[in-house]
């Protein structure tokens, strides 16, 4: 029976359908999940996917975070399920306590959209173990909300405890504290980022890289690590 | 109907851009004396009956709780009528 990956749909979501897409490249099973149930319909792994949810009312991801399906999801967190939270589902899983620090306004004001290099910093949890240490993957970066910030304690506890999971490298796009582009959890198995692997996923229609315009697949490792971190469980 | 209202501020040490934004635009503007300028939330809860403490002891949770985030924001105030509580 293939992995079954999970994919919460909140009033505002953008890119769940391309988050479905991504599982699907990498031979798993997307299961399209809504916002209002508390029913997580036996998903094996959860995305929680880019957007508006709310329209960024309150806070970006403040009011998905308390919507009903994320009772489920917080609690199968707690139980070592893999959940990705990317853009606004990284802001979703600040909000929920998931992940620790906050996501305001970009240092610069303006919304961005760039093809986004970053740095592998932690390549041993349910997301990135496809990954080398230190690898260097590019896939897109979207946000008007993506700054990461959190007090000095956290961040010397982040660094110390290998929970960065990936920085910026080159130019910082945003000002987020030490180039931080995206956590884990103690765990391994909670990772949220601002970036969108699940947009780097297909020839011709991924980040442009050296060799080819629009040839970036880096993405795709992110959902092949899910799938080998529940083989592996087994 | 009594109304009370909370008060929301980004926190004091880190960047507000919104507010630095609108710093520069003051500057340019010719009111450069105006150093730094600060944007926060304001919400307003109208409530049916009397304000008591059971009532302040759940506003002040819902302002901990949901309407600010404690790595972000502080809550500065909350008033009933114009009564500091």
């Amino acid at each position: 029976m293939s992995t079954r990956i999970g994919v919460v749909t909140f009033p505002g979501s953008l890119d769940d359908r391309d988050a479905q897409r991504a599982i699907r490249l990498v031979g798993a099973e997307p299961v399209e999940l809504w916002h209002a149930d508390h029913d997580l319909q036996g998903v094996d792994a959860i995305v929680l996917p880019g957007g508006f949810s709310y329209g960024d009312y309150l806070r970006p991801g403040a009011i998905a975070a308390v919507s009903p399906i994320m009772t489920e999801v917080v609690e199968a967190a707690g139980k070592g399920m893999p959940v990705l939270g990317i853009c606004n589902g990284f802001q979703v899983l600040v909000e929920s306590h998931l992940l620790p620090g906050g996501l305001i306004r970009n240092a610069h004001q303006q919304f961005i959209r760039r093809d986004q290099r970053l740095v592998v910093e932690n390549a041993d949890t349910a997301w990135t173990n496809s990954f080398e240490q230190g690898e260097e993957i590019v896939i897109p970066l979207k946000n008007g909300d993506g700054g990461f910030i959190a007090d000095d304690e956290t961040l010397k506890r982040l660094e110390g405890e290998g929970l960065i999971a990936f920085r910026y490298a080159g130019v910082n796009p945003n000002g987020s504290l030490d180039d931080i582009a995206g956590l884990t959890n103690e765990r391994g198995n909670v990772v949220g980022l601002m970036p969108h692997p699940e947009h780097a996923v297909e020839p011709g229609f991924g980040p442009d890289m050296p060799d080819a315009m629009r040839s970036g697949i880096d993405g795709l490792r992110f959902f092949e690590s899910a799938v080998a971190a529940l083989a592996a469980r087994v | 109907m009594p109304t009370i209202v909370v008060d929301v501020m980004p926190k004091a040490e880190l960047l507000d851009p919104q507010g630095k934004a609108t710093t520069g635009a003051l500057a340019r503007l010719g009111h450069g004396k105006f150093e730094n300028v600060r944007i926060g939330k304001r919400f307003e809860f109208t409530v049916e009956g009397e304000v008591d403490e059971a009532v302040l002891a759940e506003v002040r949770q819902l302002a901990e709780e949901i309407l600010s985030n404690s790595v972000i924001e502080d809550v500065v105030a909350i008033s009933v009528d114009g009564e500091a509580r």
